[in-house]
């Protein structure tokens, strides 16, 4: 009896030290994570922030509703959306491909997905220029089409090459987040619907999407912000300011112009970006927040 | 199959249609030219082009709109030659316009066209040093001290560096006759330097926003305006000797023909030589081209500077090779 | 034999629809948008000699630049690594207050231009800033040091493992840490032993693409790292652009074309080591 009791007090004690272990794990976790965020992402944000209000509200919002501001915003704003369309288009094509198929040369073509992720953005710049530039390749073709149709149509240097620079610094995204959700996943459910006689779609709605959803928002998230920070490869494409520049070049242009107040403008410019970024995080908490809810309820019941 | 042919067109139909919606931007009535510049002309600019476009107006009865650009002089240059649709160049080297002139797009003689070898106003190399100037910098002797920190950007990657360079080596060869000697003065001028920004706006946020380097070296201009946004905080140092910058502009022929922008970007470039346009040069501290507005503002340019020019190092295209190219001077001395 | 070959046949035949045209639409884009602008660039390069290819690309400061970028990079991913499992295991195992504004930030390194980015940490680890100037009391330097790009490199790469490994944690059974529980497992060993090799395909996908980036990176670089040939600490994104200063596109085509080179095995490596992962989870 003695011993049984000891023996229970042993495993109590077992469990107790190890829940007691498992909450300090827990809170030497989270301390790491807060300082980590803390020192790396809200300092800088910070600085950002006290910097753009040096000059107090007034002269904040003279600065963010400039015309030359207000013009790069809109530019931006073009540039993304277009982006992400084709790009959330794009990743769901590629990702189907890549984890549902086998066939020959699937790793090379998922790495020249990828590459995008890691070319320099002075690369990039370079290549679209050498392909629509005035020594590109293509340039005679532009020249053809514009001396038959009397158009004046334009890419490098214009909206165009704005928008396909956007589109390729942010192309693998997306995919990028659905493909290890898909190959944890598995194809069986997919092969045993399509033997069953389903359509690609109906598989695609109602077996593939629900599991990939947030993986897909998070894509698309993550594929937004970048299109909105993108600075090295438009910088290479855009030069005009108040015409085809884009809000990252006009905030470098505002700092580069090295006086007190346009360098607060130009951090003024900056704080836009991030809170169109914080807006899109919110949104998608909520929404996360809602399924999760929905989901529970629905389980509950 | 036939699917894939048909996705095929659709994407392709589509991205036409990108390109057309791109330049569907407005070529409205207003005459709109594009003046590419460099870095150190942004605030210059913004004031003459309003200044010109009322002279304009009143002169043709017409409106103008110039749009502008500005990045390192020679990525400019550069852009041109890849198809960025200038009317007109004002780039910070001479040099910077005969690559574009190699190219076609601007005739030769583009020189010849407008007063001083088309160069409308000029600029030489000062030193900026904090309020007080603890280590007591005059001249570039000084700079090569012990203990004093140095900032200027990188010859390699940015022009205004270049004409850094240069000057020095002005005053080492005016100093020393023996070669051997004056390289020995560059090498311990650059071992001085503890950051070499890209260009140079990036030195000079280095050395006002960061607080780093006793020593900015810097175009004139750039110097008097840190001066004049920080007031009471920097001082200009003149050394005694330093080299002309002449920075250089010109009408992009080819592009000004599709434009049919002729009248207005000759327009431009001449009316910079206007007393108007040549007295606001002076108030944002580049030296007029004309001789006797420049002297009204003896007070504010130091004259008594000797200048050297690109043409005592033999042209650009020599200076690049012998000093600039890798492997050559500033490679071996400074690395 | 003939029976071999009918089953090889099967094996072939694909039962999920779509293949045709996902697979026509992927390799449009992907050559309208990345391959052929890229392969205009790569064009310059091959048309050098080999002979001068080969000197061009091991110039003494070219050389030097790649060590500086890929030995900077390593080191930023790996400390990526560590800290984005803990950021992501914070985020998905714990719940605490505020940890949906924590969930938020994570993603800034993407919204802040580059240029931005790279200003900001200048100023904040230079001798003058809040963070460089305690720091420079202990003798640490960060800005215009190798640190210095590694802090850059951090902040730029740090997204990239912890929404990789993200998701994964999520859909990871909670009975797989139960089962190794009550097998009497303890926690470090349960998460070492059970729960790290299942991230294992994750942890390497942000691994590689933050190390990627971070070869690539220009705007948020250039500003920390003082440029200097002298310290080594010229990042090749840098050199570069040095080379297109001079308008010497055969320069920097060459070194473009190593880089790709670089970064396209390095992704390969992941896809690979992705897909042998997913085929053992298919088969089991």
């Amino acid at each position: 009896m003695a011993d049984d009791k000891n023996r229970m007090g042993k495993v109590m004690n077992e469990q107790e030290k190890f829940e007691k272990r498992k909450k300090i794990t827990k809170y030497v976790l989270i301390t790491i994570s807060v300082l980590f965020v803390f020192f790396m992402l809200v300092m800088p944000l910070f600085c950002i922030v006290s910097s753009s209000l040096k000059q107090g509200l007034g002269f904040y919002f003279k600065s963010v509703s400039s015309k030359y501001v207000v013009s790069a915003l809109k530019v931006t704003l073009f540039a993304t959306v277009i982006a992400v369309v084709i790009n959330t288009f794009f990743g769901l094509c590629a990702a189907w491909v890549t984890t549902k198929f086998s066939f020959k040369g699937k790793q090379v073509l998922a790495t020249l997905i990828d590459i995008p992720f890691s070319i320099s953005p002075v690369i990039v710049g370079l290549a679209f220029l050498m392909t629509f530039g005035r020594l590109g390749w293509f340039y005679p073709v532009i020249r053809w089409f514009n001396s038959v149709f009397g158009a004046n149509v334009r890419i490098a240097f214009a909206i165009p090459g704005v928008v396909l620079a956007t589109i390729f610094v942010t192309f693998p995204f997306v995919s990028r987040e659905i493909i290890p959700v898909l190959n944890a996943q598995g194809k069986d459910e997919e092969e045993a619907a399509a033997l069953m006689g389903a359509g690609g779609f109906k598989i695609f709605f109602k077996i593939t999407f629900p599991q990939i959803k947030w993986a897909l928002i998070y894509g698309i998230i993550l594929c937004t912000s970048r299109a909105l920070g993108e600075f090295g490869a438009v910088n290479a494409l855009s030069k005009t300011r108040g015409e085809t520049f884009t809000l990252p070049l006009e905030i470098d242009a505002l700092y580069m112009s090295g006086t007190e107040n346009s360098i607060t403008a130009a951090f003024a410019a900056s704080s836009i970006l991030v809170i169109i970024a914080v807006v899109v995080l919110v949104l998608r908490n909520i929404l996360e927040y809602r399924a999760k809810k929905k989901g529970q309820e629905q389980a509950a019941s | 199959m036939k699917k894939i042919y048909k996705m095929q067109a659709v994407l392709l139909a589509a991205c036409v249609f990108t390109g057309l919606a791109g330049c569907g931007r407005e070529k409205s009535n207003i005459m709109t030219i594009t003046n590419v510049s460099y870095d150190a002309t942004r605030e210059f600019y913004e004031s003459y082009n309003e200044i010109f476009k009322s002279y304009y107006e009143e002169k043709y009865g017409e409106p103008v709109n110039v749009i502008q650009s500005h990045a390192g002089s020679g990525s400019q240059a550069r852009s041109v030659v890849e198809g960025c649709n200038a009317d007109v160049v004002t780039l910070a080297l001479e040099h910077d316009i005969s690559l574009i002139e190699k190219t076609g797009l601007v005739d030769s003689g583009w020189k010849q066209e407008y007063d001083n070898d088309s160069a409308p106003y000029t600029s030489t190399m000062v030193f900026l040093v904090r309020k007080g100037n603890e280590k007591n910098i005059k001249d570039w002797d000084d700079l090569i001290k012990d203990g004093v920190e140095v900032i200027t950007p990188d010859p390699k990657s940015s022009g205004g560096a270049c004409w850094n360079f240069l000057a020095a080596l002005s005053y080492a060869r005016e100093k020393y006759t023996d070669t051997a000697k004056q390289n020995e003065f560059i090498k311990k001028l650059y071992a001085n330097v503890s950051v070499l920004d890209s260009g140079a706006r990036g030195s000079a946020t280095t050395f006002v926003e960061n607080q780093k380097g006793d020593v900015l070296i810097a175009w004139e201009n750039e110097a008097m305006m840190t001066v004049a946004n920080y007031p009471g905080q920097y001082e200009i140092v003149t050394p005694s000797v330093s080299i002309l910058a002449q920075p250089s502009v010109a009408v992009v022929d080819d592009n000004v023909k599709v434009n049919k922008s002729g009248q207005a970007a000759g327009e431009y470039l001449s009316y910079l030589y206007s007393e108007n346009a040549q007295r606001l040069v002076a108030d944002y501290g580049y030296r007029p081209s004309d001789e006797k507005i420049l002297n009204e503002y003896s007070d504010k340019f130091n004259l008594n500077v000797k200048c050297t020019t690109i043409n005592d190092f033999g042209g650009w295209d020599n200076a690049y090779k012998q000093y600039f190219d890798d492997g050559a001077l500033f490679d071996k001395l400074c690395n | 034999m003939e029976e071999t070959v009918k089953l090889k046949k099967a094996k072939k035949t694909r039962v999920i629809p779509g293949f045709k045209l996902t697979m026509g639409i992927t390799v449009t884009m992907l050559s309208l948008i990345v391959l052929i602008p890229l392969a205009s660039v790569m064009v310059y390069s091959l048309k050098l000699p080999p002979s001068e290819f080969i000197k061009l690309i091991t110039k003494q400061n070219v050389v030097y630049a790649f060590t500086t970028s890929i030995v900077c990079s390593f080191i930023a991913a790996v400390i990526n690594v560590i800290f984005g499992v803990i950021l992501a295991w914070t985020l998905v195992k714990y719940d605490f207050p505020g940890k949906r504004i924590l969930d938020g930030f994570i993603e800034l390194p993407f919204a802040l231009p580059t240029a931005v980015a790279g200003i900001t940490l200048s100023k904040m680890y230079s001798d003058t800033g809040i963070l460089g100037k305690p720091l420079a009391a202990i003798g640490i330097k960060v800005s215009y040091t190798h640190l210095g790009i590694i802090v850059a490199l951090i902040f730029i790469g740090i997204p990239f493992v912890v929404r990789n490994v993200q998701p994964v944690l999520e859909k990871l059974d909670g009975q797989y840490e139960e089962a190794a529980y009550i097998l009497g497992a303890s926690p470090s060993k349960t998460f070492f032993k059970v729960i790290l090799p299942e991230l294992r395909p994750a942890i390497l996908t942000g691994f590689g693409l933050a190390f990627a980036r971070g070869i690539g990176e220009y705007g948020s670089v250039i500003y920390i790292s003082g440029n200097s040939a002298k310290e080594h600490t010229q990042v090749v994104s840098y050199v570069i652009m040095q080379k297109l200063s001079y308008i010497d596109y055969a320069s920097a085509t060459a070194i473009a074309l190593v880089m790709l080179v670089i970064s396209f095995l390095l992704l390969f490596a992941i896809n690979v080591i992705q897909m042998k992962q997913a085929k053992r989870t298919n088969n089991i």
